[in-house]
């Protein structure tokens, strides 16, 4: 019998100027109908180019030198150019990652998705239409009839998306292959398209194909789960086998790498240490040996993939790895090492249990007693939008709404929110790269609006920045010695020697080579770059560092090294951190308390562990519940509605509470009132008009926070309303 | 090729000891040389590149070594065909061809040189200046820029050049000063693009003030497109200074240009003289070409730099 999908041997290379890389060496791999299989791995290890030899669809200079890729059993590799063309798209189709350069932006897509089916079924122009109708609709865009004629760059990211799936569906493909088709989404859309994607394959039947990198994502969708490293298949189970009793040390490695949202957050992440090998001139013996603990001479020969362990009963499991392993690594790793240097911070976030009630007066005093660093009240920025000639259109885009928030001495405050909320505009105003348009930010109680020349000079010192993109923040003309040294010139720190000192004093505190200092950017990895971006920031001793989704772009093992050294420093340095990222396990893991943005709003703010534990409003739940947890069992009990819909345009957001066009509960006096901020807790409190918590009696105040709307108390209507709409999340749906 | 300033080679590799925890630093190859590489590749830019030397040393040295009198007319021996003594025979004064186009040379290589300099240096100035101001003054001097442009060129230059005395400096001034809008618009953008990358704000944030930005990060970045324009402004230059001569207004006796000595030949196109217009045509053709050439390669060798390794 024949699958839809099988390849055998796969060997594909791709020539550059002066050197082969071996992209894909010796992968053999199967799909049933209906089934999906997850290919794993980080940047770089041959996934992608896995998919694109299926399709045939190599970059130049790429091609396949052996192994064979077979389609219901017809052979691909080696067919003429015209038959492949036939096949691609009708038989096996493709959805990228990136939505916006995948769709031609001069063409309609109710023209791109009748297209293939105009070309591949021979179908009539009205024929074409009707279909596309059909598959639009079935990929869930709303709507579809008046949408047909909409150009790309009129549908939000989440709905391109849709429309790339619709594309690669309306020919009723047998092999759907999906490359990281949601990468680059907010963890709202991405469960909605990963949802999406599931529910299609079902009712198809089709052979999915999910390539990705995250292994979140891979626990709740996949079937079967193949692991990739270097070019190379390390490690095939079924996906409970996989997460349950792993076997290659790199899956364990990978897995134990990724904060979770369970995290203790006083424990280090465990990273693999080192970077993964140049396919170019790949190692001898096992790819892995470099990076693996438990590498010694034996792994100088290259390992097959051979069954392991205890073969359960129709558990096929195969791992290529001389030393198996059994199982993940405990969640518990060693603990992070005590900082000498800095005063035991007060009740840490996990040791207060989230659901012991605090006594309502002591909500204020019992906080932590750190000295308060920087206080945000207020803070109020729009953009205007720009049309025509002489751009005054009087619209602006509401970037950020009211939004107050205090950062102590040594605590690390997390932003969250989907892209487009205002976090990175925050962040700017923070370290006073932006004015505020109201509002003030205060650096131990000095407005830094205030503040000009000389006196705001000197207060940089006090506030950093590092950023998102490794290969952007730092100058491709300028030595890591010179980068280093900038802020120490500007600030006219220490004689030349001195600067040389502390300049190595940095690169091993980040832990790099001195011999670094001599180097340019374009000669480190990623990694390395963000721990050079970590370096400069912290040249001038600062008080706070606003850390930009500081792993966003960094692989994911690469991910827990900066982390854990972001710890570190916190730690030795007393530092503040204000952490934004989109990846709320990442700022669970670094934050001690937790502010949630939606829409230019500070939606809730909080401790950590409480706001994960029992979030208050809706949309915090929500995004909680989008996030894909490692865990296939956890993952698979989810309940599957997360956060509907798409995000408002910040041009018009909606009147009232924001939130109100996606939440569950929205009622009536949504749309009027804008929710103040209640108490739930110690220094936790959430706008919201039903929220999943009774708040705290009789403390309308917010004790962090203030609203210039005057605070409403909630109606008992409203309560027993909310009590009703309440079922809809039970506490079941946090993960165990 | 300069865009290489303040690069220099590092000294001696650093020796790598014990792994830290970031992993080793991969010594690999310098910026300059990757560029270099990309650029010696590229065989079209090699061939360039020899032919500009060329031209050069032919027009620079080779008066020293084939001596030929461009000064006094001989109207004893005008129009002589090739011949041993004359290898590209003599035009209408009884000037030796070959001597003349090394004369005519030296000129027109240095009209083009000197302007698209001038051109470049005025318009990286003005373009620097208003991607940084941005606002209001960007846009009034990008309009002027835009009014500039939509001038003949050839036209007023025409005009001004029949009221002055055309030299060798006069005319580059005149080049240069119409020629720096292209630069100046390119130079902006490159600047607008600089001006919002992550490493300028690490800048602003550490306190740098707008001279050090300027100086530091956003010329050493911008110049590896400023060095491709100016390559194309030679040709460019180069093509207009021979118009000029063509059209009648070059350089004044006795100095000469490429331009006015096609412009001579013309006058003679219906008698056979094929020798005045085949060399002199070939040398423009061959240093135009050879500049466009070098000017594509190093577009192609700084783009490589900045692609992410």
């Amino acid at each position: 019998m024949s699958y839809p999908l099988e390849i055998e041997n796969l060997r594909t290379q791709i020539r550059l100027r002066h050197s082969v890389v071996q992209a894909v060496s010796d992968l053999s791999l199967h799909i049933e109908a209906g089934e999906t299989l997850g290919l794993v791995g980080e940047s770089g290890c041959g996934k992608s180019m896995t998919g694109l030899s299926i399709m045939g669809l190599l970059p130049p200079g790429g091609s396949i030198v052996g192994g064979s890729v077979r389609v219901d059993g017809r052979e691909l590799v080696g067919l003429p150019e015209p038959e492949l063309q036939r096949v691609r798209g009708n038989e096996v189709a493709m959805v990228f990652q990136d939505s916006m350069t995948s769709l031609n932006p001069t063409r309609t897509i109710g023209y791109q998705v009748a297209e293939p089916v105009r070309r591949h079924l021979g179908a009539g122009k009205a024929e074409a239409r009707e279909r596309a109708l059909e598959v639009l609709g079935l990929v869930g865009l709303p709507r579809p009839a008046e949408r047909l004629d909409d150009y790309p760059h009129q549908l939000s990211g989440g709905l391109r998306q849709r429309v790339l799936i619709a594309m690669a569906l309306a020919c009723g493909p047998k092999v759907l292959i999906a490359d990281e088709p949601t990468t680059a989404m907010d963890v709202t859309i991405q469960s909605q398209i990963l949802h999406l994607l599931d529910d299609l394959k079902k009712r198809l039947g089709m052979a999915v194909l999910l390539i990705t990198h995250d292994m979140g994502v891979v626990a709740g969708r996949a079937d079967r789960v193949h692991v990739m490293y270097a070019g190379q298949l390390v490690e095939r189970a079924g996906t409970t086998e996989l997460f349950d009793a792993m076997a290659h040390p790199y899956t364990q490695g990978l897995l134990a790498s990724i904060p979770q949202l369970d995290q203790p957050p006083a424990s280090t992440l465990y990273s693999i240490p080192g970077i993964p090998p140049d396919l170019a001139d790949p190692p001898r013996g096992c790819r892995f040996a470099a990076r693996c603990p438990y590498a010694d001479a034996r792994c100088e020969t290259e390992p097959t993939l051979a069954v392991t362990g205890p073969a359960r009963a129709g558990a096929e499991h195969e791992v290529a790895c001389w030393h198996p392993v059994e199982g993940p690594l405990p969640r518990l790793a060693a603990p992070t090492p005590a900082p000498s240097a800095t005063p035991t911070p007060g009740p840490t976030a996990t040791a207060r249990p989230a659901t012991e009630p605090a006594p309502g007066p002591a909500t204020g005093p019992q906080e932590d007693e750190r000295a308060e660093l920087v206080a945000v009240t207020g803070l109020v920025r729009e953009f205007p939008v720009r049309s025509g000639l002489f751009g005054r259109s009087g619209l602006s885009v509401k970037a950020v709404s009211d939004v107050s928030f205090t950062v102590r001495r040594g605590e690390t405050f997390g932003l969250v929110g989907e892209s487009g909320c205002g976090k990175s505009t925050i962040g700017r105003m923070v370290v006073a790269l932006d004015r505020p348009d109201r509002g003030a930010v205060a650096l131990r109680g000095e407005d830094l609006a205030t503040l000009g020349g000389r006196p705001l000079r000197r207060r940089r010192r006090d506030l950093q920045l590092m950023f998102q993109d490794p290969y952007a923040s730092l100058d491709p003309r300028v030595r890591v010695g010179a980068t280093l040294r900038e802020p120490l010139e500007i600030q006219g720190i220490g004689s030349r020697r001195e600067q040389d000192r502390r300049i190595r004093e940095l690169l091993a505190e980040v832990g790099l080579p001195g011999s670094a200092v001599d180097r340019y950017p374009h000669e480190f990895s990623g990694g390395q770059r963000q721990r050079i971006g970590l370096a400069r920031a912290l040249a001038l001793s600062p008080a706070l560092i606003v850390a930009d989704e500081p792993v966003s772009a960094l692989d994911v093992s690469i991910r827990s090294q900066v982390l854990n050294l972001m710890k570190r420093l916190q730690a030795t340095h007393e530092l503040s951190y204000v952490v934004i990222s989109h990846d709320l396990a990442v700022v669970k893991y670094l934050a001690d308390r937790i502010g949630v943005m939606y829409l230019g709003r500070l939606v809730e703010v909080g401790p950590a562990a409480e706001i994960y534990a029992a979030p208050a409003h809706h949309y915090t739940a929500g995004l909680i519940d989008s996030i894909p947890v490692p865990d296939p069992r956890a993952e698979r009990s989810k309940p599957r509605d997360g956060v509907r819909g798409e995000l408002p345009s910040p041009v018009h957001p909606p009147s009232g509470c924001r939130f109100r066009t996606r939440c569950p509960a929205a009622q009536a006096i949504c749309a009027e009132e804008l929710p103040p901020l209640r108490p739930f807790g110690p220094g936790h409190a959430a706008a919201c008009h039903f929220p999943l918590r009774e708040p705290e009696p009789d403390r309308p105040a917010a004790p962090v926070a203030t609203l210039a709307t005057p605070v409403t108390p909630v109606t008992p209507a409203g309560r027993t309303t909310e009590q009703t709409a309440d079922p809809s999340t039970p506490d079941s749906r946090r993960t165990p | 090729m300069s865009i290489t300033a303040g690069v220099e080679p590092p000294g001696t590799p650093p020796t790598l000891t014990a792994a830290p925890e970031g992993g080793p630093v991969h010594v690999s190859i310098p910026i300059w040389r990757l560029a270099l590489r990309s650029f010696v590749e590229n065989r079209l830019a090699v061939a360039g590149v020899v032919i500009l030397v060329f031209f050069v040393l032919f027009s620079f040295v080779g008066p020293l070594l084939y001596h030929t009198n461009q000064v006094d007319t001989d109207i004893a021996n005008t129009f002589l065909p090739p011949q041993p003594g004359n290898p590209l025979g003599t035009e209408s004064h009884g000037f030796d061809v070959l001597g003349r186009l090394m004369k005519g040379g030296q000129s027109s290589l240095e009209i083009a040189f000197l302007s698209a300099v001038i051109a470049t240096v005025i318009g990286t100035l003005y373009g620097a200046l208003a991607g940084l101001a941005g606002g209001l003054l960007d846009a009034a001097m990008m309009r002027l820029v835009d009014v500039l442009l939509a001038i003949p060129f050839l036209f007023i230059v025409l005009i001004i050049a029949t009221r002055f005395n055309a030299s060798v400096l006069s005319l580059s001034l005149l080049l240069g000063a119409f020629s720096w809008l292209v630069p100046a618009r390119l130079v902006r953008g490159e600047v607008l693009s600089l001006r919002s990358r992550d490493f300028v704000s690490a800048a602003r944030v550490m306190g740098a003030g707008r001279w050090r930005l300027i100086s530091r990060h956003l010329i050493p970045n911008a110049l590896g497109v400023v060095v491709v324009n100016i390559t194309f402004q030679v040709a460019d230059a180069l093509l207009a200074v021979s118009a000029l001569g063509f059209l009648g207004f070059g350089l004044n006796y006795p100095q000469v240009s490429w331009g006015d000595m096609l412009s001579n030949g013309i006058s003679y196109l219906l008698s056979g003289y094929w020798w005045l217009i085949y060399p002199v045509g070939l040398c423009l053709v061959l240093v135009v070409m050879a500049s466009n050439f070098i000017g594509d390669a190093l577009r192609d060798a700084v783009d490589v730099r900045l692609r992410r390794r």
